[in-house]
């Protein structure tokens, strides 16, 4: 299933918000974002994760500089790493640039989108709007659904 | 006296060098040296520890002998690599199917400051019914840690809270209790499922 939809204005936001399948609200002509989701939260004290794939379209490299949402006050990209040892860490994973026709994979055990602070629990069933933010000041906010805490990708 | 103070000095310093000679030594090539990597686990029967699964019950190495085993370690504020494992495990028992429930799975936690009982129960409850979770006092965890040869840390975060650097390889022994292999992080299942197989039919000691 890819969901691959590209918005620029205000009606295919409404249309969006009203149900029809399209993960990318509006924002930068050139960044596609696909295969959003997340796992529910058990309560509002544990950090949650969500994924996606980010794709420039443009011709352009596109750097994602950060992130925001009203579930999390803190929300920051992060990249779990596993070494030599089989130790697996996770710290801030900086800017992420993307060369044109490129994309980065927001994936378990790698890239995600670390949700700190959240406002409220993550349900299973429902859905955050999260902005992504590049460094020529282009947004683009995502609808991410929520699934299951066990879920292990976007098909649940 | 100048002299005398200079000699001393002199002498506490070759001291020092000594010391420090003897400490490098002891830290790279004698007793002291990290263990090499890939230090295979000790068998069950010879790890010792006590501590508490997630309906409150006392557990320790002698619960997971007489069926084949397999354990892994994480903590449930882990957002990303912890659930991950789970739901991979949660996968692998689904398609071992009813060969699966001849065997001991257990998530010990690496957390138990915030991973209580029923931090463990509410969480273990989203998996596998046949995932239970372990948690226990700091110094039972560090020695659950050691006999496995594996690693554990606590990292501060920015924002006051903070998360656990650990070994994410999931451990599989045999119903005797022998170590027989691990399932890395980033193993695909049509090797992990394999070798899940082995650790439930291998009764030879475990050939790695
Ligand atoms: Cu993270």
């Amino acid at each position: 299933m890819v969901k691959k939809l590209r918005y620029t204005n205000a009606l295919a936001v409404l249309l969006t918000v009203v149900g029809l399948s399209a993960p990318a609200l509006a924002g930068s002509e050139d960044v596609v974002v696909e295969n959003a989701w997340s796992r529910a939260s058990i309560g509002v004290n544990r950090p949650g994760a969500a994924y996606m794939t980010v794709r420039n379209t443009g011709e352009d490299a596109l750097t994602l500089t950060g992130l925001a949402t009203p579930l999390a006050m803190m929300p920051e990209i992060h990249e779990s790493k596993t070494n030599s040892d089989g130790v697996s860490s996770m710290s801030p994973a900086g800017e992420i640039t993307i060369e044109p026709g490129q994309s980065v994979a927001l994936e378990p055990g790698g890239l995600h989108a670390m949700l700190m602070k959240l406002q409220e629990p993550m349900t299973e069933g429902g859905t955050f709007l999260l902005t992504l933010t590049f460094s020529d000041g282009g947004k683009v906010t995502v609808e991410v659904p929520i699934l299951g805490i066990a879920a292990r990708g976007p098909e649940g | 006296m100048q002299r005398r103070q200079l000699l001393l000095c002199g002498a506490a310093g070759a001291g020092v060098l000594g010391l420090t000679l003897f400490v490098g030594w002891w830290r790279v090539d004698g007793p002291g040296a990290p263990e090499p990597k890939g230090q295979r686990p000790l068998p069950l029967s010879a790890m010792e520890f006590r501590l508490t699964d997630h309906e409150g019950i006392e557990v320790g190495p002698g619960n997971l002998i007489g069926r084949p085993t397999m354990v892994f370690f994480g903590f449930t504020y882990c957002p990303d690599v912890c659930p991950t494992t789970l739901s991979h495990i949660s996968g692998w028992l689904e398609e071992l199917g009813d060969e699966a429930s001849e065997m001991n799975v257990v998530f010990i936690t690496v957390d138990p400051e915030r991973d209580t009982v029923e931090a463990m129960a509410e969480y273990v409850g989203y998996f596998h019914p046949i995932i239970r979770g372990w948690t226990g006092q700091e110094d039972q965890i560090a020695r659950v840690v050691e006999g496995f040869r594996a690693s554990y840390e606590r990292v501060p975060t920015e924002g006051g809270d903070y998360t656990m650097n650990h070994t994410a390889s999931v451990f599989l022994f045999d119903a005797k209790g022998e170590f027989v292999t691990m399932i890395d992080y980033h193993e695909p299942r049509e090797f992990a499922v394999p070798k899940i197989r082995r650790a439930l039919t291998e009764d030879v000691e475990g050939a790695k």
